[in-house]
């Protein structure tokens, strides 16, 4: 049986709105993410989509400790992560590391690509010795070539220094890689190269992804299991085939049903959603998705739903809509 | 890897064997658009012309600044002779002006470089560690900007004791205010870019990633402080000179220069116009230049 690699129970950040200049008082929160839990196996891919600022980067940096979670628990190999500090969260990130979504923004421009690559591991105290030959090697692996080493990144192009930046994670030899929109600053003849390449390493260097993402085919394509974010919430989670051929959740359905459809003669019904995304910080009460979701009755404007199975397989949602299945209890 | 990768890589290959490489753009481009504009070609000319001049200034210098002349050529008015005239003592003021350009840029690099990292320090500090550390520094640093700055510069070599090693001291002090103020503001831009969250990521700790990625990325507006703060600092020592507080006689310093021909300012007016010349153009020199790589560094103005 696969064990969880990570396991996240009720995870909260709430950014604090604060007034005044000289004693600021908080007035109030933003709650970008909201009592989120979900769980990682060892060796797949988490899908995480949403639409922007419904929390998902921010739940990938809390699971980081980038930024320090309010409350609840993520669970890396059984132990607490979430309130480590100082060398203890340092020796962590040996284990989990992060690609980000920008790859102008997250290289150096000061620094060459050996440099960028190798700072992790000098961070680390790996000798000269061994970091320059695993630089080369690194290269290689995410496609570049040993003779680039001495550039720097704006010689590259957008697809080239996500590489490096695939490169520099990679450098600690990692098991869990939270991947924070990782190709959608790409082309999209480029993303497919990128996608491909994250593919190849997860097999070969037997690794754990968080795909952060907001391009559903992406996501279809690279993960085995899915979590549909909706301000600050899991409102969804599933095997990926099994959510994308039937989501229960209203948000999930309409998501997918924007998906563009390669033929333009097949018929298609499209949920079209009304009305803006909620403030998070002024979030509505009982379902957050009643105001917009077509089939909204009285009892989701007052009770929150919570995550239930809806299958026999994998698969729950959050939905007072969708009848619960009681799932056999798994023998043997 | 795949087939179809293996041909993507391929393709990369040859588009990276058709752009060769830049190495450092960001100081080619501005180098390049200084000397299109002509104001700071004029400045970076005057600040040349400077440097040439003290490091050849025996060459140049028909005279010895201090020990040539005699009493009884004192203050000789402009002739082939003396091309500046002479003053009180009948030393050669081209000569001394001349032999001055070395101890005015000994006073700007000393002086901007006590400003620079004293202020850098701060400032980095200030604005990377932020919260209590930074309203604490940057609190001291209002304190020394309400003072004028010669004010200040006055009372501190009053209480080191004057001469121009303590002057250089004092006016590099007075500037250290805008070295924390510009490094703590791009600090506090640069410390929320992504290459400094990745930094954190990968367990590198705060001192490197201040040194290493912070700091070095703040180049750009430091440069452009250092070149008009040394315009400024020449300005300052001459300043405390010509009061009697910075170089002492018979340095051949401008400002002290001015000061000692103050009185002969009627009878012998070219003791006074020449130093005072002198001091305006290396002054007007860093601030145009100053202006210059503010404009060419301007990341707005890249297309």
């Amino acid at each position: 049986m696969t064990q969880n690699l990570l396991e996240v129970n009720n995870l909260k950040k709430h950014f604090p709105i604060k007034k005044g200049a000289i004693l600021p008082k908080q007035v109030g929160a933003v709650k970008a993410v909201d009592g989120v839990s979900f769980h990682v196996r060892k060796g797949e891919t988490l899908g995480l989509v949403g639409e922007s600022g419904c929390g998902k980067s921010t739940t990938g940096r809390s699971i980081l400790n980038l930024i320090k979670p309010t409350e609840g628990e993520v669970k890396y190999k059984g132990q607490n992560i979430a309130h480590y500090k100082g060398e203890q969260l340092r020796q962590l990130r040996k284990e989990i590391q992060i690609i980000f979504q920008d790859p102008y923004a997250s290289l150096n421009p000061r620094m060459t690509v050996e440099q960028i690559i190798e700072e992790p591991m000098r961070a680390f105290k790996v000798p000269a010795s061994e970091r320059k030959p695993k630089v080369e090697k690194l290269l290689n692996v995410v496609g570049l070539s040993p003779y680039h080493k001495h550039r720097y990144p704006h010689q590259f192009s957008g697809g080239q220094r996500q590489r490096i930046g695939i490169a520099r994670a990679l450098s600690l030899d990692p098991e869990l890689i939270i991947c924070d929109e990782p190709v959608s600053a790409l082309d999209v003849s480029i993303q497919a190269q990128v996608v491909n390449l994250m593919e190849d390493l997860q097999k070969e260097f037997d690794l754990t992804y968080i795909f952060i993402a907001h391009d559903l085919s992406v996501v279809h394509h690279i993960s085995d299991r899915v979590a549909v974010m909706y301000l600050g919430e899991i409102v969804e989670v599933g095997e990926v085939e099994e959510l994308y051929k039937n989501p229960k959740h209203p948000y999930t359905q309409a998501l997918l049903s924007a998906i563009p459809e390669a033929n333009p003669h097949k018929k298609r019904d499209r949920i079209m959603l009304e009305g803006d995304l909620p403030s998070p910080s002024d979030p509505p009460q009982g379902c957050k998705f009643h105001t917009r979701c077509p089939f909204a009755e009285e009892q989701c404007k007052v009770e929150h739903p919570k995550l239930k199975d809806v299958s026999t397989g994998d698969h729950q949602a959050a939905c007072h809509l969708v009848n619960e299945v009681v799932k056999e209890p798994v023998s043997g | 890897m795949s087939a179809e990768m293996q041909q993507a890589n391929q393709e990369m290959e040859a588009e990276i064997g058709k752009a060769p490489p830049k190495e450092t753009s960001l100081w080619k481009d501005a180098l390049s658009r200084i000397v299109k504009s002509k104001t700071s070609l004029i400045g970076l000319i005057i600040i040349t012309l400077l440097i040439i001049v003290a490091i050849f200034a025996p060459l140049i210098a028909p005279y010895h600044p201090v020990d040539d002349g005699s009493v009884i050529d004192r203050y000789q008015s402009p002739s082939a002779k003396h091309w500046l005239g002479t003053d009180a003592l009948g030393r050669d003021i081209f000569s001394r002006i001349v032999y001055g350009a070395r101890i005015s840029i000994q006073i700007g690099v000393i002086a901007v470089g006590i400003s620079g990292v004293v202020g850098v320090l701060l400032g980095g500090i200030a604005g990377y560690v932020g919260r209590w550390v930074d309203m604490v520094i940057m609190r001291f640093i209002d304190i020394l900007m309400a003072f004028p700055s010669i004010l200040l510069a006055i009372a501190m070599v009053a209480v080191m004791g004057r001469g121009l090693t303590n002057a250089m001291i004092a006016v590099g002090i007075v500037g250290v205010p805008h070295f924390a103020r510009i490094v703590r503001s791009t600090v506090l831009s640069v410390k929320e870019k992504e290459f400094v969250e990745a930094a954190h990521a990968t367990g590198v700790k705060n001192g490197r990633i201040l040194f290493r990625h912070v700091l070095p990325n703040t180049m750009a507006p430091l440069i452009v402080q250092t070149t008009l703060s040394i315009g400024t600092a020449i300005l300052d020592a001459a300043g405390l000179s010509f009061l009697g507080l910075g170089a002492q006689a018979p340095k051949p310093e401008w400002g002290a220069m001015l000061n000692a021909g103050r009185a002969a300012l009627q009878s012998a007016p070219w003791v006074i116009t020449f130093p005072g010349l002198a001091i305006l153009f290396v002054v007007l020199g860093f601030n145009l230049l100053g202006d210059g790589l503010r404009d060419a560094l301007d990341p707005r103005l890249k297309q």
